[in-house]
């Protein structure tokens, strides 16, 4: 697999083996610029750990993880922040006791240059950045629809405000590639049909590269330039929306051999 | 007649409920003055037995039914409440120093919350900055007897100090620190190796006063010193920190409790380090070279600053009308020194709080996951909190141990980790405000209050012949403990608490809130 400036990050024969257990078996795997792509499969088929796996927070046992040309394989997550992943989480993982405003800031940790020293002394440069990039923490806010939440504290936002605030505070790492770990959970369909306009918006507009794990087919099918297909921790199919959705194997690992004989029998396929 | 009657609203029926509503529809005016008498009739009564308890119940419960007015009478009435307590304290002969106080807490309550902020530091300020001039004028207190005199205050300053270094450590960041006391002892150290005679085959003399150049020993300026003690401190906190903070929650507090030990017991043990005496063993180094501005400083400044803290201050104070005259002693220096050195400490913690690093420890605290995830390292980040937490705990053994002109190894067992931690608990984790009153009042409790309380006990209690014999401070540690558990279980997240603490705190009450809000998250568009 080529690793020029087309993909943002491509990873290659991806394993990750807990005890004897192997969660992810050999996945090679690269994600093209501008595009969305979504990774499905069964509950347990180790996509969460794979996520885990690009964002540092695991280590892979094997294989490669190369972002923006770069090997970032083992390296610390927030080294990888600073190169460029951005990601949610599926259990939200807000900083609860904090506004809104201030989990954007902590989002912007890595793109901000105040130490110690010169946060004590306040210097000039200090303020300057802390107002910039609250300006930019407002921004962010406003494009993710939470402009007046700014100051409540994240507990106490409504479960559809703390997915967008994630989403905000991912974005404000300034990322090349967006991870979004089952964005839609617990969402109605008026608020998944929202969030799948948003992510094209997110695409179209904003140049940006997003990877998402998710369960919710309208949105897979209404969003993905492509998809690919993990089952017991390996990639079964890949491609676009319309074929992984047709694709004889990506059936029988949803709903099982019998399923697919049945189908066949009746001429569905 | 089957209807049901309706029933009149349960507001106005009862006794209980027609006298609230009798008493609501009286003249605001004429409520005050019923309030009032009532009250002059229970401080009568208290004053009788004790003054000062007559005039804390009678201002406790004038502030508290004077919060309750309606706005447009408040101001008048708190107005004359002072004028009022004024006057009693007057007729009463009692002194003045009660009347001021009484009037500025009652002044205080009344300080719009957006003032408040900086008037209350402000105000508190002020009162500790005079402090050494009224502190023979002030009452006898209720229980605790008199007033801690100025070197219970150093005292009180330093470990307050220490308090809020170590809340940057447990407050922001949530890391359990139960060695907190090597800092300490680290920077107690360092100013006995650098301000006394300990290391006499070397003789190295730099801004030091009050002593021959001819006298063996290094012997700098103490505020060099104290800089360099604050280093440190903060330079063994990071060779301690980085292999220890790797561990998270319990795991951290046993490793630091075990480096707690170790450097007390190094110093206890360090007389005879491969032949070399460190640390002077059990003996401790004493005494230590005297504090000083030196005399080109002293005379630049008129004499402000000055040149030697032992030989200083003949000046006397004298304000006649007020009962004061005051010979200003070298307690008193000590006493402001430490008054500055705690509010750099404060100062820095503040602009720490509200910068990129304390939202980068608050964050930590809050899901080390979630932080890494964002950009924030978190070896480093937690190294800065436990190096900025040192250093503020070595420069409060270092000014202590100049203070005492000592330094021993008795003074650093664990229960100082301990004692140190219940402050930043008592306070309020996470508030500087909060651990500065939790600091001074357990500091206080510790160096004069118990044994204040005990000598009350004994002298107030007899019980059919019997008299109590209690040696209050023997018990400290139990009633230390007693004090958490009370915290613990009333007001968990301290007596002043910071806003994101006491929302963790109360998590589980407002979890039943519904998981899923149809109506917000479908309103506006994502």
């Amino acid at each position: 697999m080529s690793t020029n400036g087309d993909y943002v990050l491509v990873a290659e024969q991806v394993r990750k083996e807990f005890g004897g257990l192997v969660a992810v078996n050999d996945v090679d795997f690269a994600v093209p610029r501008g595009k969305v792509i979504s990774l499905i499969g069964p509950n347990g088929a180790g996509k969460t750990t794979f996520f885990n796996m690009l964002t540092g927070v695991y280590k892979p046992t094997s294989g490669t993880v190369t972002l923006l040309g770069e090997d970032v394989t083992g390296k610390p997550p927030h080294a990888i922040t600073a190169r460029g992943i951005g990601r949610t989480f599926q259990n939200i993982r807000l900083f609860q006791n904090m506004t809104a405003l201030e989990n954007v800031l902590v989002g912007m940790h890595a793109r901000m240059h105040a130490n110690l020293f010169n946060s004590v002394l306040r210097t000039p440069k200090v303020r300057r950045e802390e107002k910039e990039v609250r300006e930019r923490g407002r921004e962010l806010l406003a494009f993710t629809g939470l402009s007046r939440k700014a100051t409540e504290v994240a507990r106490n936002l409504p479960y559809g405000d703390q997915r967008r605030l994630e989403v905000a505070r991912a974005l404000a790492t300034e990322p090349q590639l967006l991870l979004l770990d089952e964005p839609t959970a617990g969402m109605n369909p008026q608020e998944s049909a929202e969030f799948t306009a948003f992510v094209a918006r997110l695409r179209d507009e904003n140049k940006l590269t997003v990877l998402m794990i998710e369960h919710d087919m309208r949105v897979v099918m209404g969003v993905s330039d492509r998809v690919s297909v993990l089952d017991y921790g390996e990639k079964i199919a890949e491609g676009g929306p319309r074929e992984v959705q047709q694709n004889e194997r990506v059936i029988e690992a949803y709903l099982g051999k019998a399923a697919v004989e049945d189908m066949k029998k009746q001429g569905l396929s | 007649m089957t209807d049901v009657a309706i029933r009149v609203p349960t507001e106005s029926v009862g006794f209980r409920n027609q006298a609230r509503a009798w008493w609501r529809g009286l003249n605001p005016w004429l409520r005050v003055g019923i309030v009032m008498v009532l009250q002059l009739v229970l401080f009568g009564l208290l004053f009788t037995v004790d003054h000062a308890l007559g005039f804390a119940v009678l201002v406790v419960s004038t502030i508290y039914w004077l919060r309750r007015l309606p706005d447009r009478i408040r101001q008048g009435a708190t107005g004359g409440f002072i004028l009022l307590m004024i006057i009693l304290a007057i007729v009463a002969n009692t002194p003045w120093t009660l009347v001021i106080l009484l009037a500025v807490g009652a002044v205080m309550s009344f300080v719009p919350a957006a003032r408040r902020d900086w008037v209350f530091p402000a105000v508190l300020l002020g009162l500790a900055v005079l402090y050494p001039f009224y502190a023979d004028q002030m009452f006898t207190m209720p229980i605790f007897g008199v007033w801690p005199d100025v070197g219970t205050g150093v005292y009180m300053l330093v470990f307050i100090m220490m308090a809020v270094g170590l809340n940057i450590v447990v407050g922001y960041a949530g890391l359990l620190d139960l060695g907190y006391v090597a800092f300490y002892a680290m920077g107690a150290y360092t100013s006995a190796w650098l301000m006394s005679l300990q290391f006499s085959h070397t003789n190295f003399h730099f801004g030091a006063v009050g002593i021959t150049a001819s006298l063996p020993g290094i012997h700098m300026s103490m505020w060099l010193v104290l800089a360099f003690a604050g280093c440190v401190a903060a330079l063994s906190g990071i060779i301690i920190g980085l292999p220890t903070l790797r561990l998270r929650g319990d795991y951290l507090a046993i490793v630091t409790l075990g480096f707690g030990e170790i450097l007390p017991q190094i110093a206890r043990n360090g007389d005879s380090l491969f032949g070399f005496n460190l640390t002077n063993g059990p003996n401790g180094i004493t005494p230590l070279d005297p504090p000083g501005f030196g005399h080109a400083i002293s005379n630049a400044t008129g004499g402000f600053l000055p040149a030697n803290y032992l030989q200083c201050c003949s000046r006397t104070v004298n304000i006649g009308f007020l009962h004061i005259h005051h010979q200003i002693s070298s307690f008193d220096v000590f006493f402001w020194t430490a008054i500055v050195l705690l509010l750099i400490t404060v100062f820095t913690s503040l602009r720490l709080q509200y910068s990129r690093i304390g939202r980068a420890w608050i964050a930590i605290r809050e899901d080390e996951t979630a932080a890494a995830a964002m950009g924030i390292p978190l070896m480093r980040t937690k190294t800065w909190a436990y190096a900025s937490g040192a250093f503020f705990g070595g420069i409060a053994g270092a000014y202590y141990g100049v203070f005492r002109s000592a330094t021993f190894p008795g003074d650093f067992y664990f229960n100082i980790s301990v004692f140190i931690l219940c402050m930043v608990i008592l306070g309020g984790m996470g508030n500087v405000w909060g651990v500065v009153v939790g600091a001074a009042f357990l500091a206080y409790l510790n160096q004069e209050g118990l044994a204040n309380t005990g000598a009350w006990l004994n002298a107030n209690i007899h019980i059919a012949g019997w008299r109590p014999n209690f040696q209050v401070p023997l018990y400290a540690s139990g009633i230390y403990g007693l004090i958490i558990l009370v915290v613990m279980l009333f007001r968990p997240e301290g007596l002043i608490p910071s806003r994101r603490r006491a929302a963790e705190l109360h998590e589980a009450e407002t979890h039943d809130e519904p998981l899923y809000d149809h109506e917000i998250a479908g309103t506006e568009p994502l």
